[in-house]
């Protein structure tokens, strides 16, 4: 695709730049791991690049006119006030490059939408302030709460990588399968998001709402809750880890077990981070 | 201008003086005036709240305030900076600014003008006492999101009850605006050939209307469903927590250009005034304003876009909101052709207008940007949409409102301000503004979520930046009122028409300042 | 002022303060309004019986229905006897529902119904469920709760899984001690 040389061309200019070359200062979305994420990628490339032409024509003028039709130049005011043929032209040309936009778009939405056909089906409940999850087709529960030392909220530890990332039990998925999400909640509004798999859905009480994410590769992807649900709203992360089917099966297996031993309840889960 | 010098001494009952002035005013100059400055007070409120949550935000980790705190803050400061700074902000420019446009001696109901203004301040304090209830502040964010506000204390209903009286006040005023500018226009002075101020108001009047009325609705269910058993919110009994997030936006919506559309009418006048040349493209402005006005009753759904809504529907609101973008695209198109072939000077004013318009059209980019469905959802409730709303919403809104007070400050207190305390203001408001907010597009694409008092190490060096940049846009508002005080105090006389281009009656038929009673006889308008 | 702009005024005062008390009825018209565009569309399900339009079975198609069940608060737990079956469109199904409550007082809930993917709640006709009315659970009883459904016939192609979901909230004032109860 085009797209990908453009795309090519600005990552050249701004390593130019060296401040920006620097990792810490990273100015994009979190590298995907699935098909849908790079979509989204190219999706906002595309509408940057109309942003960025539009800016040059328009702030070309602005910017024109301010050196050069200044009166401390000299310049004279003209009077016109209408000018019918250009009114027209800027009026429908932005219709073409809406629906330009506008095609992408919905391919790429459809396919966002589309939950059909799930190799598996896990569900996610959000509590404040800690995740539920539910593997529908296996029968395994389990809760998954932030295990950053609260030590290192309050600033007398120092802070490891991945600070306020990090959960006691993550999501463990196969790779290349189709996992679909059930959302729901228990008690007032959160929103499952996980930024490099491109999934982010409201979990509303009362109501299950579905997405889903096929993962490309191996490896930990971690997101956040993005609905604003209280006082521990940041302090309820999600991490999803991609592995092999031989891990996975090895992992159900283990589970299992562990799900046979103890009996879960929210109310008898501490729960990490402040107070 | 004879005749209203004439009327000034004719008049035997001058104001009386000090606090009993301002409680039984009905004069639109006098209501104008305190408007200003109960703004511009809640503005520095609504700031240090601001620079709270910043400094909170400087490093990871929790510093200075509790997260249940640090979420009262970012409630009130949304709250305080859209319904106590910015709205009252701008009907203070209704209040003095449209009698003078269309030459009318006053406003229509000059004593609800003196009740709308004096609801404002105990709303306010209601605002700021929610703070001191038992069970805390509000904590639920500006859009009150349900089911969560069925869970905080005391400070929500308090809240709720401001929002009632503001929304009071702001029918009350748009009701004055609305019958002043349709009833009491000078003769010759019709509808087209009003200024397009004028224009704006009367639009954003009539969506203010048809709006405050939804969210008192919206804000009345959630009490009742806090105290009275009712369920219009709650699984449970029926109810459905997505359907306030429909109530919210169909007002919330429209609100985002109450907001803008008075914002666009004041540069729409400093522009002809600075470039010498009269506004381009008048009638394209007026039906690309209605046509915005319009449309923003029919795309609320997409702040919801990840609430689960059929695909359909999302289809629906992501065309219906990238239709905007035309009307939207128009004005700005007519604004640069207005400076185009002028003979420009960059007075404040002036430059106020041009940071605007460059801003603001940033602001519409990310706009285009969050418009598209797919990366809605990856940038939804991330700083990207923080930031993306404070370029429309600081950078439109308050630079224009800048813009404005620099503008007609000669008119209304007969003095100066001083340029070059001016010029220094607007460029230190410019660039630290893009310091605060330009790196929280950064943040917003690498996935840090909104209204988290704490993040994780990744963001550290952008918010940083951010809360660096927020310090000294703080600091050059503080510079700003030290600006009006100097210019109230010593300052230099202002001619009549201090600005070559200004054409609209303040300018060509009253005196600097504007004398207490003026047009009572009304001009004959050409 | 003159007598008759203020008169006029007066007029545009009553006009405005109307249309004001106007919006603010349509902002409660709206509940209805949002259940009804819900209903219409089948977005979401109100908890009564569905009509069966269509009784022919499709044996050449067999879609995946789960069950799945949320408990809201921690007291008593519901969960689905089974976990998903294969159906065809059209097929009578019964399945059962299991809720458990192990206090020492009674309790009555109010299921509601949920869907993934959520359109397919159209398709889905309940013809008796428990969700219909509230349930009252004796202390420590284990309870048996049925529902029958059939998927409708006209279920589009693309669809291969859909989930049901109940989510049991408790009743307020439902709560009484085994001793009256």
């Amino acid at each position: 695709m085009k797209v990908s040389f453009i795309k090519a061309i600005l990552t050249t200019v701004l390593a130019a730049v060296p401040c920006f070359a620097l990792a810490a200062w990273n100015m994009d979305f979190q590298a995907g791991s699935t098909v849908l994420a790079n979509d989204i990628r190219d999706l906002h490339v595309i509408v940057m690049i109309i942003c960025v032409v539009i800016f040059i024509g328009v702030f070309g003028f602005m910017f024109y006119a301010i050196f050069k039709h200044r009166k401390s130049v000299g310049h004279k005011a003209s009077n016109f006030h209408e000018n019918t043929t250009v009114e027209i032209i800027w009026t429908v040309i932005p219709f073409f490059i809406l629906a330009g936009m506008a095609w992408p778009a919905t391919e790429t939405l459809l396919a966002m939408r589309d939950t059909s056909a799930p190799d598996m089906t896990i569900k996610a409940t959000g509590y404040q302030w800690l995740w539920g999850y539910e593997y529908l087709d296996e029968d395994i529960q389990f809760y998954s709460t932030l295990t950053t030392p609260k030590g290192q909220i309050e600033g007398t530890e120092k802070k490891t990588e991945n600070y306020l990332l990090e959960v006691d039990n993550p999501v463990v998925v196969p790779v290349g399968k189709k996992v679909r999400v059930l959302t729901t909640a228990n008690d007032v509004l959160h929103a499952w998001y996980v930024p490099a798999l491109a999934v982010k859905q409201d979990a509303v009480p009362g109501f299950i709402r579905d997405t889903w994410f096929k993962a490309e590769k191996t490896g930990v992807f971690r997101g956040q809750c993005a609905e604003l649900c209280g006082k521990q709203h940041g302090f309820m992360p999600i991490v999803v880890k991609v592995v092999t089917q031989e891990e996975y099966d090895n992992w159900v297996v283990s589970q299992k077990k562990k799900v046979s031993n103890s009996e879960l309840s929210v109310e008898n889960i501490f729960v990490a981070g402040t107070d | 201008m004879e005749a209203a010098h004439a009327h000034e001494d004719s008049h035997d009952h001058a104001p009386p003086s000090g606090i009993v002035r301002y409680l039984t005013t009905t004069n639109h100059k006098d209501i104008g005036s305190m408007y200003l400055w109960f703004s511009f007070t809640m503005f520095l409120v609504g700031g240090i709240m601001a620079l709270t949550i910043r400094s909170e935000l400087f490093q990871p980790g929790l510093q200075l305030v509790r997260p249940e705190f640090f979420n009262t803050m970012t409630t009130l400061h949304g709250l305080i900076m859209v319904f106590g700074a910015i709205m009252p902000a701008f009907v203070g420019f209704a209040n003095w600014q449209i009698p003078l446009m269309i030459g009318a001696p006053d406003m229509a109901f000059p004593r609800m003008n003196n009740w709308s203004f004096w609801l404002l301040p105990p709303a306010g304090m209601l605002l700021i006492g929610s703070l001191f209830a038992p069970g805390g502040g509000p904590g639920a964010g500006w859009t009150m999101y349900a089911p969560l506000t069925v869970q905080q204390g005391m400070g929500m209903d308090l809240t709720i009850f401001a929002i009632h009286i503001l929304g009071m006040s702001s029918i009350m005023g748009s009701i004055n605006i609305v019958t002043t500018i349709l009833n009491m226009r000078a003769p010759g002075m019709t509808l087209m050939k009003m200024p397009l101020f004028v224009w704006t108001w009367l639009i954003t009047a009539y969506l203010l209307i048809a709006v405050m009325p939804v969210l008192a609705g919206a804000v009345t269910m959630t009490l009742t469903d806090r105290h009275f058993g009712t369920h219009f919110f709650n699984p449970a009994g029926g109810g459905d927590p997505v359907m306030f997030q429909h109530i919210f936006w169909f007002f919330g919506h429209p609100e985002v250009y109450i907001i803008a559309i008075p914002a666009f009418g004041v540069v729409s006048q400093v522009f002809p005034a600075f470039a010498r040349k009269p506004l381009f493209g008048y009638a394209s402005m007026v039906y690309a304003t209605s046509s915005i006005a319009i449309l923003s009753f029919l795309v609320w759904a997409h702040h919801m876009y990840t609430v689960g809504m059929p695909v359909e529907a999302q289809l629906y609101y992501m065309f219906a909101t990238m239709l905007i973008a035309v009307p939207t695209g128009v004005k700005v198109f007519n604004w640069v052709a207005t400076i185009w072939k002028g003979s420009l000077t960059f007075e404040t004013p002036m430059l106020f207008a041009l940071g605007f318009l460059f801003l603001f059209t940033l602001g519409g980019f990310t706009g285009l940007v969050l418009s598209v469905v797919p990366i809605d959802v990856q940038l939804h409730d991330t700083y990207y949409v923080v930031a993306h709303f404070h370029y429309v919403m600081v950078a439109g809104a308050l630079f224009s409102a800048f813009s404005g007070v620099y503008f007609w400050l000669p008119k209304w207190i007969g003095k100066m301000y001083d340029e070059k305390l001016g010029k220094i203001h607007f460029w230190t408001s410019i660039i630290f503004f893009n310091v605060a907010f330009f790196p929280q597009h950064f943040l917003g694409l690498a996935g840090m979520p909104r209204r988290i008092p704490d993040y994780s190490l990744q963001f550290a060096d952008f918010n940083m930046v951010s809360t660096i940049g927020a310090f000294g846009f703080g600091i050059s508002q503080v510079f700003f009122l030290y600006i009006l005080l100097k210019a109230i105090k010593s300052g230099e006389k202002a001619p009549q028409n201090p600005w070559d281009g200004a054409d609209t009656l303040e300018w060509t038929h009253l005196p600097s300042p504007a004398p207490y009673h003026s047009f009572e006889e009304a001009p004959q308008v050409k | 002022m003159n007598n008759e702009t203020r008169a006029n005024n007066r007029l545009m005062l009553k006009k405005l303060v109307v249309m004001s008390l106007l919006m603010f009825g349509f902002g409660y018209l709206l509940v209805p309004l949002y259940e009804k565009i819900c209903d219409v569309t089948g977005l979401n399900q109100v908890v009564k019986a569905d009509e069966l339009v269509n009784t022919q079975v499709d044996n050449s198609r067999l879609i995946t229905v789960e069950f799945d069940s949320n408990s809201r608060g921690g007291l008593w737990r519901l969960s689905a006897l089974e976990k998903k079956k294969k159906v065809h469109p059209g097929e009578l199904i019964e399945v059962m529902y299991e809720i458990h409550n192990p206090s020492d007082f009674s309790v009555t809930g109010q299921a509601i119904p949920s869907y993934g993917p959520t359109y397919a709640s159209k398709y889905i006709k309940k013809l008796d469920c428990f969700c219909f009315k509230q349930q009252e659970i004796l202390a420590g009883e284990t309870k048996k709760l049925p529902v029958v459904f059939v998927i409708d016939s006209d279920v589009p192609l693309d669809v291969h899984t859909i989930t049901l979901s109940f989510t049991i909230f408790e009743v307020e004032g439902g709560r009484t001690s085994s001793a009256e109860g």
